[in-house]
């Protein structure tokens, strides 16, 4: 009477469980930590972070960071430069190439403040913000809103979730990235990215950016599934995979041959 | 397929009866009886199958009470929203909350149904015949005499003079809709040529809304998205004026200085501090097009990848794109702030039919 070829409830487990799989997948990411109290230069730390340099540095930016065939100048790149670079543990870099992703930093904060110091000392530039600086206590977000989608959502996605660029090169998440890094990174344009000065975005600006940026990362996925926030790809690719699929099933549901059917057929014709 | 060939059926059929032969074969033996059982075979998986159903409308009648609870209770407005409590929240939890009541609803009704009708329901077949579409000779005959007699008694045919002010009093209304069409809105003209840029108009960033300075853009590889000022508001407007500003480094940039017939389109001779300003919107199909690498200078389009050549003219070097973005004319006034040294000259965006 019931055919057991298959379970009549397999083809349904079966979606069920790519969504749960497709859950997960896009999972939500954790959190950045704050960073920790402003550097105060000296000259004993600028000569801790050109021992750490030689060390770590120079083989590909040259001993003098002069840059080589192999890695840019750093005189004139500024502290901000180097701790956004090395606190999201893209530098010192596992490879040569045009991005490197972000990783677990292999520094300690003050081994990258003394660092910082040493390039710094070396040509001058953007200087790496204080706690005030980055600070969104009084930062309006809605402004934020509206500077990010206007400066920053063409690369980086609506909700910071990242994005291609050309040649397969692409814009990082803003999910782990603290408020220091967010900061850093407008005001010396890491990679590919442009440098949005104090001229262009102002301080005041940044923070708002920044009170966007992390006010959005907080925000509740009501549904229990982010999709990975970057918009219509993941959406649309779970409503024609997902949703298309389960409209298929039940078709064919609802098209099959009734079991009762096919033997009082086969009934009618013997 | 074929009509059977039926026999006169007596007295004449008045029009718009229906026809007396009989519709379905099964029905003609014993009119009054079904002719098969409507008992399950199984009356066993019939009663599980009864209970589901019911469970399954039991859960579409909860699902239901809670759409409208849900609507009721989780309500968006202002009025149930504690202070301070993030409204958008609010909003995608009521979603939330009435499309899953909404669509578990409709889902166990229909699931329940299909359920009904595949194992409840007797497994007869029920063969109903076509019939020809056109109507049988009589009624034509029938038809063709009424409308003679109508048209006689209308007199329509007979008073040429009324048939013809009837024609033109319904003309007016009848060409109406068609003069309605203007409400679709003026016609473009010239607008799709021209922007509110023009000579002197400061460029203000976007959000800030503050005037620039070439020094206050002075590290190579900035960009920022500008506007005309006082346009900030004029959603018409800023469609077309958006405006990328972007710096180079001394050398890096070889804007081609470019001449469709007398009017120049590119120069470098509208750069001021290696600061180059083009149009933001793709000449693809308009798609705000900023995702400027600065290791590259390229901007690429979002949408279709359409690549421009930020240092050369923002030529398109890949993508669908068939024109470089525009370039905006720029100057400094007299207090030292970016300005534009013209309008576009030529139109921004998507191609247009009368574009040429």
């Amino acid at each position: 009477m019931i055919s057991r070829r298959r379970h009549p409830a397999a083809g349904y487990a079966a979606i069920a469980g790519g969504l749960v799989a497709a859950g997960v997948l896009y999972g939500t990411l954790s959190g950045g930590s704050a960073s920790a109290a402003a550097p105060a230069q000296n000259t004993t730390q600028v000569a801790q972070g050109q021992k750490l340099f030689e060390t770590s540095c120079s083989s590909c930016h040259g001993l003098d960071a002069q840059g080589t065939a192999e890695a840019p100048s750093l005189i004139g790149a500024g502290a901000a430069a180097v701790d956004f670079q090395m606190s999201t543990g893209r530098m010192p870099a596992k490879e040569l190439g045009a991005e490197n992703d972000r990783k677990p930093t292999t520094f300690t904060q003050q081994q990258i403040y003394d660092i910082a110091a040493y390039v710094n000392s070396l040509g001058g530039g953007p200087a790496i913000p204080s706690p005030e600086q980055v600070s969104t206590t009084n930062a309006k977000t809605a402004l934020g809103e509206e500077l990010f989608s206007t400066n920053c959502a063409q690369c980086h996605g609506f909700a910071g979730a990242g994005g291609a660029l050309t040649y397969g090169k692409n814009a990082p998440s803003l999910n782990a990235a603290t408020p220091t890094q967010i900061y850093e990174a407008m005001l010396t344009g890491p990679e590919a990215m442009p440098v949005f000065g104090d001229g262009t975005i102002t301080p005041a600006e940044k923070q708002d950016i920044i009170a966007y940026v992390i006010e959005t990362r907080n925000e509740a996925n009501p549904g229990g599934f982010s999709l990975g926030r970057t918009g219509t790809v993941t959406e649309g690719l779970l409503g024609w995979l997902g949703g298309l699929g389960f409209l298929v099933l039940i078709a064919m549901w609802l098209t099959a041959k009734r079991r009762d059917h096919v033997k009082g057929e086969s009934e009618q014709h013997s | 397929m074929s009509e059977t060939p039926e026999e006169p059926t007596g007295p004449r059929r008045v029009i718009g009866t229906p026809s007396t032969a009989p519709t379905a074969v099964d029905v003609q033996v014993e009119p009054e009886r079904p002719s098969f059982s409507a008992d399950p075979e199984n009356a066993k998986q019939a009663k599980n199958a009864e209970r589901l159903v019911a469970a399954l409308f039991v859960l579409a009648f909860i699902a239901g009470c809670g759409f409208i609870a849900a609507y009721v209770g989780l309500e968006v407005g202002s009025s149930t929203i504690p202070k301070g409590a993030n409204d958008v929240v609010a909003v995608l939890r009521s979603n939330m909350a009435l499309g899953s009541s909404l669509a578990v609803a409709l889902l166990a009704l229909g699931t329940g149904s299909m359920i009904w009708v595949r194992h409840l329901t007797p497994n007869i077949e029920i063969a109903e015949e076509r019939h020809e579409l056109r109507s049988e000779p009589e009624q034509r005959k029938a038809f063709k005499r009424e409308f003679a007699e109508g048209a006689a008694i209308s007199q329509i045919t007979r008073r040429p003079l009324l048939r013809r002010t009837m024609l033109l009093a319904t003309a007016p209304l009848a060409l109406a809709p068609l003069v309605l069409l203007r409400d679709l809105g003026p016609l473009p003209e010239t607008s799709l040529r021209h922007t509110v840029w023009r000579k002197g108009l400061r460029a203000v960033t976007l959000g800030g809304l503050r005037p620039l300075r070439p020094a206050d853009i002075s590290t190579p590889g900035s960009m920022i998205t500008v506007i005309p000022e006082g346009f900030q508001d004029d959603n018409n407007a800023l469609a077309k004026a958006g405006v990328i500003l972007i710096k180079f480094e001394p050398g890096q940039l070889h804007v081609p200085t470019i001449y469709d017939g007398k009017t120049q389109l590119y120069g470098m001779n509208w750069t001021v501090d290696n600061i180059v300003a083009y149009s933001k919107i793709c000449t693809h199909v308009g798609c705000p097009v900023a995702l400027y690498e600065e290791t590259t200078h390229h901007i690429l389009c979002p949408c279709h990848q359409s690549t421009f050549d930020a240092a050369n003219g923002a030529n398109v070097i890949f993508g669908p794109a068939a024109r470089a973005l525009p370039q905006l004319p720029l100057t400094t006034d007299s207090d030292g702030y970016l300005v534009a040294l013209s309008d576009f000259t030529q139109p921004v965006g998507p191609s247009f039919w009368e574009r040429g």
